[in-house]
Parts: C-alpha cells; sequence; structure tokens
C-alpha cells in the first residue's frame, strides 16, 4: 500500500484533545480527517476512535449524536480501527467506572479500575501518568503481524489512564504492562480493530512506529 | 520496594521562554538569554526527555503569541507530552494552545483568583490536560505560601490546601515549584515535596532547585517525587554543546557569553551540569525505574519515521 496517502477519519465527540493525533497522522504522511459526521464513519477508509475522560459520559456522546451505527458499520465492513486510550475501553462489553456502564461491545471484556495503592507503602498512584514498557502476553502469536510488528518488547509508550481492560479472551491480547500490582491489557486486537491504552501520538518514535503500521500496514 | 509495577520517574526539562528565547533567572540579577528554545527542546528529544515544560515568563507583558508559535514549532517534531503555561486566564486560551500543540497546560494564577476555572477546565479537557503550577515560598515549619506572578505576587493561600483543593477541582498533576529553591542548585525542597505528594492522589513534579544529578534521587527517594523537573542544570550542559558545535552565532547569545562570563563561570562553580541520558543512567543504577534511553539517541537520530 506504499505510495498511496491514505485518509483516516479520527472521531470527533467531544471527548479531549485531538490536535496532537491529527498532526502525527498529517506527519506520518496521511491524510487526518476529525469528523462527527455519522456518513463520513461509515464509509471511512480507516477510522480512529480517540478519547480522555469517563466512560459514561464517553458513551452517552457516542449515542447521542448518532455514532454507535456508523462506528459498528465501518467495522463490519472490516476497516482498520483504532481506539486509544478511552477509545480503547469504549471497545470492551461494559465498565465499572462510576457504576455499571454498557460499552460498544465490539471485543468482549470489562474496564475496570487499578486496585487502590496501600496507605504507606504505596509505589504508585493513580491515575498511571507516564512511561511504561510494552510486554509479550505468555501466549502471543500475534505481535508479529499486527501494528507492533516493528516494536521490540520492553520499548516505552506513554500511558495517562486509572481504567483497564480486561479482556475475556486472552489471544485478543496483543500487548500487556505492569503497573499497580496488575499486568494490565495495553493492546488489544479483535480482527480488523485494534485498541491502545496508551497514546501513541505523544510516544516517541515507539508511538510514531505503531501509528504507521496502522495507516500503512493492516 | 522494587517490586510489581511501580510507577516510572519522567525527567522534564522546563523551558521559560521570553519571545523566542530561553531564559534562567540567576539569583535574583533578573533573566539572562540563553539561547533559541527549539534548540534546546530538540537536543532534550533526542536525549530523552520524557516529556517537557514550557512557561512563558513574561506572557501577561507580550500576549501568548510567543508561546503559541514556540509550542506550534516544537509539536512539528517533539513527539512526546508538552506542557504549556503562563498568562492563561480563558477555556479560550488553552483551546488555543492546545491546538498550537500542547498536550497538556500549566496554570496558577487564574486557578488562585478563580478556583473554579480548574473544574470548568477539567470538564472540558479532561483532568489529564489540567497541570497546576503551585510557587510555594515557605514560611515558617512545614508552612508555605503559594505566589503567583512567578513569585512576585502574595496570596496568602496555604500551599497545602490549596493543593487539596486544586486536586478536588481536578487538577490532572501538579507543578510543584519552590521558590526559596529555584536557581539556587542546592537541591530540592524535600519537606515541601514530600508533605504534597504523600497527600495527594496524582502526579506531582517537583521543581526548583536542582544543581547535581544526586538531587534528583534525593527527591525521589525522599521527597517522593513522582517527576522531577529541572532548568539550568540541563540548560548549562546543553549551551555548552551547542556552543561546541557552534550552532551558537545568535545575538542573544554571544551577548550573553560575552557580557555575563562571570556569571556562567559563576553558575558552573554552583551547578554539576548534566545531560538527561546521563542523569536516567544514573537513576536506573540507584534502583530508580525510568524510561531507558541507552540505545534512544542513536535509534531516534537514525529513525526517520
Amino acid at each position: 500500500m506504499k505510495g498511496t496517502r491514505p485518509v483516516t477519519v479520527i472521531i470527533d465527540y467531544g471527548m479531549g484533545n485531538l490536535f496532537s493525533l491529527e498532526r502525527v497522522i498529517r506527519y506520518l504522511g496521511g491524510i487526518a480527517v476529525v469528523s462527527s459526521d455519522s456518513e463520513a464513519i461509515a464509509s471511512a477508509e480507516r477510522v480512529i476512535l480517540p478519547g480522555v475522560g469517563a466512560f459514561g459520559d464517553g458513551m452517552d456522546k457516542i449515542r447521542k449524536m448518532g455514532l454507535i451505527a456508523p462506528i459498528l458499520k465501518v467495522i463490519d465492513a472490516g476497516k482498520p480501527f483504532l481506539g486509544i486510550c478511552l477509545g480503547m475501553q469504549l471497545l470492551m462489553t461494559e465498565s465499572e467506572e462510576f457504576g455499571r456502564h454498557r460499552g460498544l461491545d465490539i471485543i468482549s471484556g470489562s474496564v475496570r479500575r487499578f486496585l487502590e495503592p496501600e496507605n504507606g507503602c504505596s509505589n504508585y498512584k493513580i491515575p498511571h501518568v507516564g512511561w511504561n514498557r510494552l510486554l509479550r502476553p505468555v501466549e502471543s502469536s500475534q505481535w508479529q503481524s499486527s501494528i507492533l510488528s516493528t516494536t521490540v518488547e520492553g520499548e516505552f509508550v506513554y500511558f495517562v489512564h486509572s481504567y483497564t481492560v480486561v479482556s475475556q479472551r486472552p489471544e485478543h491480547i496483543l500487548a500487556e504492562t505492569e503497573y499497580g500490582q496488575r499486568r494490565f491489557c495495553s493492546v488489544i486486537r479483535s480482527k480488523n480493530v485494534f485498541g491502545c491504552q496508551f497514546h501513541p501520538e505523544v510516544s516517541a518514535n515507539v508511538g510514531l512506529r505503531i501509528l504507521k503500521e496502522f495507516l500503512y500496514a493492516v | 520496594m522494587q517490586g510489581y509495577g511501580e510507577e516510572m520517574i519522567r525527567i522534564i526539562p522546563r523551558l521559560d521562554i521570553k519571545g523566542p528565547n530561553l531564559v534562567k533567572g540567576v539569583h535574583l540579577e533578573g533573566l539572562r538569554v540563553l539561547g533559541k528554545a527549539e534548540d534546546f527542546a530538540s537536543k532534550y528529544y533526542t536525549d530523552g526527555a520524557d516529556e517537557l515544560i514550557y512557561i512563558d515568563v513574561v506572557a501577561s507583558l507580550y500576549g501568548r503569541e510567543n508561546l503559541l508559535e514556540i509550542v506550534r514549532r516544537a509539536a512539528q517534531n517533539i513527539f512526546i507530552p508538552l506542557t504549556a503555561g503562563g498568562g492563561i486566564r480563558t477555556i479560550e486560551d488553552i483551546r488555543e494552545l492546545l491546538r498550537a500543540g500542547a498536550d497538556k497546560v500549566a496554570i496558577n494564577t487564574a486557578a488562585i483568583r478563580n478556583p473554579i476555572f480548574i473544574s470548568e477546565a477539567a470538564k472540558v479537557f479532561g483532568s489529564q490536560c489540567i497541570v497546576i503550577s503551585i510557587e510555594a515560598k515557605f514560611r515558617s515549619e512545614g508552612k508555605y505560601e503559594a505566589l503567583t506572578d512567578n513569585g512576585r505576587e502574595k496570596t496568602e493561600k496555604d500551599v497545602f490546601d490549596w493543593a487539596q483543593q486544586a486536586v478536588s477541582l481536578g487538577a490532572g498533576e501538579l507543578l510543584i515549584t519552590s521558590i526559596d529553591k529555584e536557581g539556587t542548585g542546592r537541591g530540592y525542597d524535600l519537606g515541601l515535596i514530600k508533605m504534597i505528594s504523600e497527600s495527594v492522589p496524582v502526579p506531582v513534579i517537583a521543581c526548583g532547585g536542582a544543581g547535581k544529578t544526586e538531587h534528583f534521587l534525593e527527591v525521589i527517594e525522599t521527597g517522593h517525587a513522582d517527576a522531577v523537573s529541572a532548568a539550568s542544570i540541563f540548560h548549562y550542559h546543553c549551551l555548552e554543546r551547542l556552543r561546541s558545535a557552534e550552532k551558537f552565532t545568535e545575538e542573544g547569545n554571544v551577548e550573553f557569553i560575552s557580557q555575563n562570563r562571570e556569571s556562567l563561570d559563576f553558575m558552573k562553580k554552583r551547578l554539576e551540569p548534566v545531560d538527561i541520558l546521563t542523569a536516567k543512567k544514573y537513576l536506573s543504577d540507584s534502583g530508580i525505574d525510568c524510561r531507558a534511553v541507552e540505545a534512544f539517541r542513536e535509534v531516534i537520530k537514525a529513525e526517520k519515521i
């Protein structure tokens, strides 16, 4: 596919800053269209669902803006789809963030909060803010043939989150990361749908490579 | 303590900006021009800085256009989180900075004058985007006053109480600068940082006083800082490298170097300048987990993505 300039629709549903992501896609030679238009999303070649903030708010906005149907449609059409941070979490069945909320239910699993640090001997805080390693899950055969094909195990990416994705199916977990007494899923995949808990757009060369794979290779 | 899933310490150079230039206060003698901010920033990026903080120290005098332009340029080829601050008053100010390429904003004065601004900003942009900058002035044992305008204005707000309030309103991180230590090179205010870091759930970025590599270790181990920010210790190391690369012909620097030879020598006596790579290696050898950058510098140079 080298040589073509892929058009990527970044879904704007009012959850956070999309400018950095947009700029990085352009830097990588792609065409980024920030949109909340159902038609544009449903017929897109590639879609990124970004987002920061609370799960419930995010789902409410997606629902109210009528974006559930176009998201499901473009995924059914087999187009590469990437959820980032909250966007990854929204792909799951449900979340326990401030009560139970149903997600888009594209990938089976839930979203749970990190374990609270114990008083006095806490060596971590919630939210998890900063760089951390991408680790290969014990049973993983998919790393090489995914958006991680140019990522070396142990490379660092930038996280900001308090909740993590718990996949129901181990084979969906592409990469894991250790934080707060937990080894959590940091990259997930089910067919054409990918999710990154970290922010590739601010993860230096590692993040650029991952986005480049998403734009050109999958 | 070395265990499962500890947090990873971040090293964050702080760039104080005046016009297009990187400046730094030398004691209380005012600001010295060190060079073009972008030259320093790109070195820090390839050295493995975990984030960058830009503060426009004269934003109220010149408007925000300088800061916006500097952030815009940095964002073109620096892909780590950028925090920008100085003179932010409105939601629209924040939006402009994010549009220019910032990932987070640092707010001080506007938040102190109107604390609700924190929750408004967090609601629109998310807490992760809102860094509350607190300038702390020592008053008496365990008591600090929050100042504004680079330590010029008093507020009578207690730093500890203000930190709690800021977090409860939605601050995602706190940048704590010790006015007493800032620019001295004598180490961070460990008591101040520890007091705040242990009492808030969000990350605390320690700032002010780093003069040698050991100071980073102290503020992490004793002060329980989640991230360390520093200026002179990195800037003066970088300045030497930029000078030896003969990149420096800008009038500001020539002026600085010729007219301020004395203060440069003075700075060098007080500081043990270091580059980020070396600082990280030291921390890592001391058992502090941080983003490894051993091979990073070569990789990022060679890798044209």
